[in-house]
């Protein structure tokens, strides 16, 4: 039961409160490149997952064995080793994903979210807790990468994994599917969560404000009653 | 390739396939060092000086693993070789060139995980360029790299005194003025050759 409530705190920690690419704003390059189809986008996420999930138990497993000195080249090296799996099995089995990504398969070696998982909470933790930390961090980053793509097809191409949305009649926006579409789309898009979380911020401060003035005040009422008395 | 045609390709890399306003290739230095424009200078330079070197290193390592047919391994072999190449120049600077060390140094760490200078190496081999092409488009890519990063500072320094609405405070605005930046370099598409 405590494991199970923990399992979906971590979740919830890596797709929402600590999302890497909306909150952590790691990992830009294939967030902005990925995103001009919902479906490239999940292709990207999925790869960017198992790889994480992958690098992070290993990792982990290792974590006593690696020297602190090497353990960056350390981890790079199991990352692009587990990369150039996935490259592989993608290559085979979804040729036409593997190349709209194109070069961005080869670079999740360099993706700065799996590296900063890896140094952050697979060396230093168990291995169960680091593959879920794995696979949800690789959650948050797909979460991200689905929202921006959404946007960016459903507006710029009028599409949604391919199928056509709106017709004949409506114009797309061209500039959302192209490069500097991308830069839009994700500023605005961090823009509201930022938003999001400036008002939990201020509604916690209130309530907290609130309640110290609230305690204040009933303080008060009591010494005056014990004066009076 | 004629040098006329390296002379095309040189300045299609640095101004119409720009590497970050048309292909996000090292978005991460480009939105993390751009805050003041000599920074941004210095960590363009030595994106420059690692990518030039790189793109040489890698193409012979490539050239090493086919003749042993061990193609598959050239991300493996590729990081290696450049976060090895990193700390090379590191501790070669260090040693004999200082001035140039204290300019830089603190630079280079960050440049092994920056994705250009891997996906520079990987595109001279997909594209199938010979040692004084990869060099070369290196070396573009890089100048590319550069001057949008130089670019973007002196944006950012502009916005450094804006007041923009408390939700965009920050990254969004930074995002926001990158992509009107891009934008504008995305004018230059129209001379692609």
């Amino acid at each position: 039961m405590r494991k199970n409530s923990g399992f979906i705190k971590q979740l919830k920690e890596g797709i929402l409160d600590n999302n890497p690419v909306l909150v952590q704003l790691l990992g830009m390059c294939p967030t902005l490149a990925t995103s001009t189809s919902v479906e490239n986008a999940i292709g990207m996420g999925v790869a960017a997952t198992a790889v994480l999930i992958c690098s992070n138990i290993f990792i982990s497993l290792l974590r006593k064995f690696i020297p602190s000195q090497v353990r960056i080249a350390a981890f790079i090296v199991i990352i692009s080793g587990f990369v150039t799996a996935v490259e592989l099995i993608m290559r085979a089995y979804f040729y036409s994903l593997y190349q709209a990504l194109g070069l961005f398969i080869p670079l999740i070696v360099v993706n700065c979210i799996i590296l900063a998982r890896a140094e952050a909470f697979a060396s230093r933790n168990k291995v169960l807790p680091s593959a879920i930390d794995g696979l949800a961090m690789g959650l948050g980053f797909t979460f991200a990468l689905v929202i921006v793509a959404t946007i960016r097809e459903v507006l710029g191409a009028g599409t949604f994994m391919g199928m056509d949305l709106f017709g004949e009649y409506y114009s797309p926006i061209m500039i959302l599917v192209s490069p500097p579409g991308a830069f839009l789309t994700l500023g605005l898009v961090i823009a509201i969560v930022q938003k999001i979380r400036n008002n939990i911020e201020d509604k916690k401060r209130l309530e907290k404000l609130m309640k110290v003035e609230f305690v204040d005040h009933s303080a008060k009422l009591a010494k005056k009653e014990d004066e009076s008395v | 390739m004629s040098f006329g045609e390296i002379l095309l390709m040189i300045f299609g890399a640095v101004l119409v396939e720009n590497f970050i306003f048309a292909r996000f290739y090292g978005c991460c230095p480009f939105l993390g060092v751009s805050e003041k424009p000599d920074t941004a200078f210095g960590m363009g330079m030595a994106v420059t000086f690692v990518i030039t070197l790189s793109s040489a290193v890698t193409w012979l390592v490539y050239k090493l693993l086919e003749l042993f047919h061990l193609e598959y391994l050239q991300t493996i072999a590729f990081i290696l070789v450049i976060a090895a190449l990193v700390q090379f120049i590191e501790m070669f600077l260090r040693k004999f060139i200082p001035s140039l060390y204290s300019a830089l140094g603190i630079y280079l760490p960050l440049i092994t995980t920056n994705c250009a200078v891997l996906s520079s190496a990987l595109l001279n081999i997909q594209n199938g360029y010979n040692l004084i092409e990869s060099i070369c488009f290196g070396f573009a890519a890089a100048i590319g790299f550069t001057l949008a990063i130089v670019v973007f500072a002196g944006v950012r320094m502009r916005l450094a005194t804006a007041k923009p609405p408390r939700s965009f405070k920050g990254f969004p605005l930074t995002l926001i003025a990158a992509g009107l930046l891009a934008m504008a370099f995305s004018g230059f598409t129209s001379l692609s050759f």
